[in-house]
């Protein structure tokens, strides 16, 4: 394999293991904080919150996951640009969003659908320069 | 509707700030040479030493903790879409502090995650 080949595709593993890290995370931490209740925006109401978001496992659990996210991303972060990591995650957002259809029975509107859909071809055109990783 | 958009601001400028900040310590940090744990343990402490890193984690923290508040509020099909705006913020950083050159591609980008924002926004 030639050197830029085998950048390519430890980027490529590096951004894969990002998406399923990110999503798995996110999907916990809303289970957590479903048990929780809502949290009251005051300083009393967050003082509530800290040690039953602190206690509680799936949140640890998504925290876990996101922190697998955080190590993948700065890793790849240190060889390739900000710029062309941002957009890996595109598809992340309808894969996300079926996810919580499927596994949190949310009910997703057409309306908000073509809001994800949107927002992913957005995204897919952030990223349209600097699509080679480089140093 | 209002403590949802400032908690949301609060998520993405957090995050933002703090990608930026991050990427600015991982750039000088520089790569690890390999993914083995001694290496990586190396590379973990180099990075623990660049100050742009102790800028970046706080902000992060904060993001996280505005996350958490979203998600006890909104359906993740809403908290998570939204924080696409991220890219928003994301492509202003990298064009007026990073100096990266934004095309006009990726500006049309931004104007549809913008409009996908305010379709998911509206349920």
């Amino acid at each position: 394999m030639t050197l830029e080949r085998r950048l390519r595709v430890k980027t490529l593993f590096m951004v894969l293991l990002m998406v399923v890290c990110a999503n798995v995370g996110d999907l916990m931490l809303k289970r957590g904080m479903s048990r929780i209740g809502e949290v009251q925006p005051s300083l009393a109401g967050l003082a509530r919150a800290f040690p039953l978001t602190v206690s509680n496992g799936s949140i640890w659990i998504g925290i876990f996951f996101l922190s697998g996210f955080m190590l993948s991303y700065m890793t790849v972060l240190s060889w390739a640009d900000y710029s062309y990591v941002m957009p890996a995650g595109a598809f992340g957002y309808a894969i996300l969003t079926l996810l919580a259809v499927v596994f949190l029975h949310e009910s997703v509107s057409p309306r908000r659908w073509i809001g994800v859909v949107l927002i992913c071809v957005g995204v897919l055109l952030v990223g349209q320069l600097n699509r080679e990783p480089h140093r | 509707m209002t403590r949802f958009i400032v908690v949301l601001a609060l998520l993405i400028f957090g995050s933002t700030g703090g990608e930026i900040a991050i990427t600015y310590g991982m750039k000088a940090t520089g790569e690890p040479e390999r993914l083995r744990p001694k290496e990586l343990l190396q590379f973990l402490a180099r990075a623990l030493c660049n100050a742009w890193f102790w800028v970046g984690a706080p902000l992060m923290a904060l993001a996280f903790y505005a996350l958490l508040v979203l998600l006890s509020w909104e359906p993740i099909s809403l908290v998570i879409p939204a924080s696409a705006l991220s890219y928003v913020v994301g492509t202003l950083g990298a064009k007026y502090i990073l100096g990266e050159q934004v095309s006009t591609a990726r500006w049309a980008g931004v104007v549809l995650v913008c409009l996908g924002v305010a379709l998911v926004a509206k349920g």
